[in-house]
């Protein structure tokens, strides 16, 4: 059987039907698609693809016993290595990671890692995992985690399984993060994120949700007074950029954050059975170039928008977003006016959005990164017809910990600052990691931080009780 | 679940819950609010702390139904629960001897204020307070604020009680009468504080007001808190609530209240009903 140069196809919703729905887009591969995916594996000896994913899933050996049909032990594999495998298949920007790497990637189309990885884990999600609840000593240390996103999430479930009595405190009525409010219900199901979080508390993490850190309590109650040995911040991006646009505060203006959490964590597209409310432009644009935006884009689409531009001021080359969303983006409809840049919202008598000025970009000199430079082209204004804006350019950190924590260092920009292989801060005890440490990256990264973090934390509770 | 301990109805559709939240009631301050959630489907409701209890783990929310979520919460009676509560969020008053401070509160903004002037009162200041509203059967805490300040004034829009007029005559006759004043805290709807700030603001008196800007997370994530501040945008629900009222952009910030307006069916019966004059007042504390 000669082997295939491209990828086995992913089924994927009709862009049409699925311009007007949340459902997911991406179906999954089926039973068959999978076999011949792994097939295409040549089983390196020496797998590149390892060495482009963050945190080094065994991937040739899973892939096998996805060959071989065994898919509990698939899943186990990349349990070893990866604690959210249902999210990471979905939204890694594997194009960038481990599929960049793989081998047959220099001739044709690389192995479907992140699609294998995701029917391997909707495999063991369909199926019913069984979590054994860890036994804790009785006199098990505790740590606390700050935020329940995939950094918070993935140091909690590895300290639990170490042996320490871990609680995650998170500011929001929901943990997961942006997992929950800021990435789309279309490409990444919330059930799925349930579900994890639902298996962490099986093993006996305890989640405390409405609990603000910095101000419910602060760190330093947490070791002072409340008794946990060790505290990891995972709290996230927070305060979005604006551009300071003329007109930026007009109504029908949103951070793309606010526009995303209003849809997905307060599932506002199903007002009034929900109570609360979205502005539902007739058309809406959207400005900037990464994840955020084509999420923000494609759920105004969804919302019911006839018309969705995305505002960029370079062209497509330099978008930072994955070039799958782009492609999808395109597919249900929505219009890229690329190298262009607004420079003022409009607004009608009664303060609402009117319209979009904007200005032409060409390309000009390379700048020190050998990016090409974006400069206005003179004379060459013009105005979008349109009633909602959302900025999607991104945002700092959050800063609630960081202002109320005494001897926690940050950066100019008041990002923690953390150790990039333990995650310790300046603060004894204290371990940071994802968005917090490093501005806004990927969940896989966030992960990885964890990941670490808590190797971290047990090195330095074990130290500190020898000694 | 958050238990609802006592409600009590203060006045037409202004309603005072006693919830137990002890967490919060530890660490409560003057000036800071909470986020609620009545039910799985229910939106993120910002409420300012009225009162707090640390050793019965108590706090007092007081709300006015104003719309669909605010009445849907009045309906509850005292042993129900709400499915979430936050806080205490935001920063709180800066409180310290200052000399003599005016608090004045309009409306349904009489009951944050309260705990500010008690803790003023308590910090050794002169307390001088200004209560108003647009009659006197919707005044709230009269007697809760007569016992924390050292004079309190009371006005009416109607005159069936106290001065006949608004907070804002009372402070420009006390200005005129000569009256030291270190320091204005005034909270009620924003054209309220608008007005305030246009009385001190030639004399250059220290005037500081609590902002209610449209909220979501009310932990600096989603930036739909945002008020022009001076030059700057701030963000309410971190920076603030409370802001230097000669720097805050008023008009910006009551369009942005309207924002959810064409949401409502009934907004415009609402308005009626409250009576605002040309300026609907019902969006505000
Ligand atoms: C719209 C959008 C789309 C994205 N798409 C992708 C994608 O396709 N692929 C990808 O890899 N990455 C994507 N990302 C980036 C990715 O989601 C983040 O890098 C990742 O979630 C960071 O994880 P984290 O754990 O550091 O923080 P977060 O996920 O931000 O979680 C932080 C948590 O901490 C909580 N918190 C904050 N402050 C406090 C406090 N004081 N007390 C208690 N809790 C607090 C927050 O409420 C939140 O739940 C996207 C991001 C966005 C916004
Ligand atoms: C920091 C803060 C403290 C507050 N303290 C109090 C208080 O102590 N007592 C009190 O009665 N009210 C207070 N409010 C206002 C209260 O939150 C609103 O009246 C309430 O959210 C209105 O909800 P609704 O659905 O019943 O009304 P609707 O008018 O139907 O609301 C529609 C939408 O607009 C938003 N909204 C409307 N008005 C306001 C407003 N004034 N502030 C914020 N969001 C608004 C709501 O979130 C909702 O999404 C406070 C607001 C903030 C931000
Ligand atoms: S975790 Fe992400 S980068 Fe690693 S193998 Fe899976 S999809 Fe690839
Ligand atoms: S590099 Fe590609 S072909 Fe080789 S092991 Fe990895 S996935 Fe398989
Ligand atoms: S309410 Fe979201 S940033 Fe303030």
């Amino acid at each position: 059987m000669s082997l295939s140069l491209k990828k086995q196809k992913m089924p994927e919703q009709d862009p049409k039907v699925r311009a007007k729905n949340f459902a997911e887009v991406a179906l999954g591969y089926s039973a068959g698609d999978a076999a011949l995916e792994a097939a295409r594996c040549l089983q390196c000896k020496n797998p590149l693809c390892r060495q482009g994913c963050p945190v080094e899933v065994n991937i040739p050996e899973f892939i096998k016993h996805i060959k071989d049909g065994d898919m509990d032990a698939a899943i186990g594999s990349i349990k070893n290595f990866n604690s959210l495998p249902a999210v990471c298949g979905r939204v890694c920007p594997q194009e960038e990671q481990c599929e960049k790497h793989c081998i047959l990637a220099k001739k044709g189309e690389p192995v479907g890692i992140g699609r294998l990885e995701r029917y391997a884990a909707d495999y063991a999600r369909n199926k019913g995992e069984t979590v054994k609840p860890v036994a804790y000593k009785a006199d098990a240390q505790k740590v606390a985690i700050v935020g329940a996103g995939p950094a918070g999430l993935t140091a909690a479930g590895d300290l639990a399984k170490m042996g320490y009595q871990v609680t995650v405190f998170e500011a929001l009525h929901l943990p997961g993060g942006v997992l929950m409010y800021g990435i789309p219900e279309f490409r990444l199901p919330k059930e799925i994120v349930q579900a994890e979080i639902d298996n962490l508390r099986k093993l006996g993490v305890e989640i405390a949700v409405n609990a603000v850190i910095g101000q419910t309590f602060t760190v330093d109650e947490l070791m002072e007074e409340e008794g946990f040995n060790a505290v990891f911040i995972g709290t996230g991006a927070g305060l979005p950029h604006f551009m300071g646009l003329p007109g930026e505060n007009l109504n029908g203006v949103y951070a793309a954050n606010e526009f995303l959490t209003r849809c997905n964590l307060m599932k506002a597209y199903r007002f009034p059975e929900c109570a609360t409310p979205i502005k539902v432009g007739r058309k809406v644009a959207v400005v900037g170039g990464g994840n955020v935006a084509m999420d923000a884009a494609r759920t105004a689409l969804r919302l019911g928008a006839e018309k969705v531009y995305i505002v960029y001021r370079r062209s497509e080359e330099e978008m930072p977003a994955r070039k799958e969303e782009l492609h999808h983006a395109k597919e249900e409809g929505i219009e890229f006016r690329l190298l262009t840049n607004p420079v003022a919202v409009l607004g009608n008598d009664e303060g609402w959005v009117k319209g979009l000025r904007c200005v032409r970009m060409e390309l000009g000199e390379a700048d020190a990164s050998g990016r090409r430079r974006p400069v206005e082209v003179p004379d060459s204004e013009f105005e979008l017809d349109v009633d909602v804006v959302v900025i999607a350019i991104g945002q700092g950190p959050n800063p609630l910990v960081q202002s109320t924590t005494k001897g926690l260092e940050t950066n100019r920009k008041g990002n923690i600052i953390a150790d990039a292989e333990t995650g310790a801060t300046s603060k004894p005890g204290v371990f940071a990691g994802g968005d917090i440490v490093t501005g806004a990256a990927t969940v896989i990264l966030a992960m990885g931080a964890g990941k670490k973090a808590a190797v971290a934390i047990d090195r330095y509770l074990k130290d500190k009780k020898n000694r | 679940m958050y238990k609802i301990l006592e409600k009590q109805e203060l006045a037409p559709s202004v309603k005072l819950f006693v919830m137990e939240a002890p967490l919060i009631a530890r660490k409560a301050k003057p000036g800071q609010f909470v986020i609620l959630r009545i039910d799985e489907n229910g939106e993120r409701i910002p409420l300012t702390i009225a009162d707090f209890n640390r050793e019965k783990g108590t706090i007092t929310l007081i709300f006015q139904e104003v719309g669909a979520s605010t009445r849907q919460l009045g309906r509850l009676n005292a042993g129900e629960s709400l499915l979430d509560l936050v806080g205490p969020l935001g920063k709180p008053t800066h409180i310290e001897k200052m000399g003599t401070v005016v608090c004045i509160g309009g409306g349904i903004g009489i009951a944050p204020v309260y705990p500010i002037a008690r803790g003023m009162k308590e910090a050794g200041n002169k307390v001088i307070s200004i209560i108003g509203a647009r009659s006197q059967d919707i005044l709230i805490y009269e007697d809760e604020m007569k016992a924390v300040s050292d004079e309190l004034h009371i006005t009416t829009d109607d005159g069936s009680k106290g001065h006949k007029g608004l907070v804002t005559h009372v402070l420009q006759q006390m200005i005129d009468a000569g009256t030291k004043i270190d320091l204005v805290m005034a909270i009620g709807p924003v054209i309220m504080m608008r007005s305030v700030a246009e009385v001190t603001r030639p004399y250059g008196i220290h005037t500081v007001v609590s902002l209610n800007p449209i909220m979501v997370d009310g932990t600096g994530m989603c930036g739909g808190c945002r008020v022009a501040v001076g030059d700057e945008n701030k963000f309410a629900c971190v920076d603030g609530p409370e802001f230097d009222a000669h720097l805050v952009d008023f008009n910006g910030l009551m369009a942005r209240q309207r924002m959810y307006k064409p949401n409502e069916h009934d907004a415009s019966q609402r308005c009626a009903r409250h009576g605002g004059e040309g300026e609907c007042q019902c969006h505000s504390h």
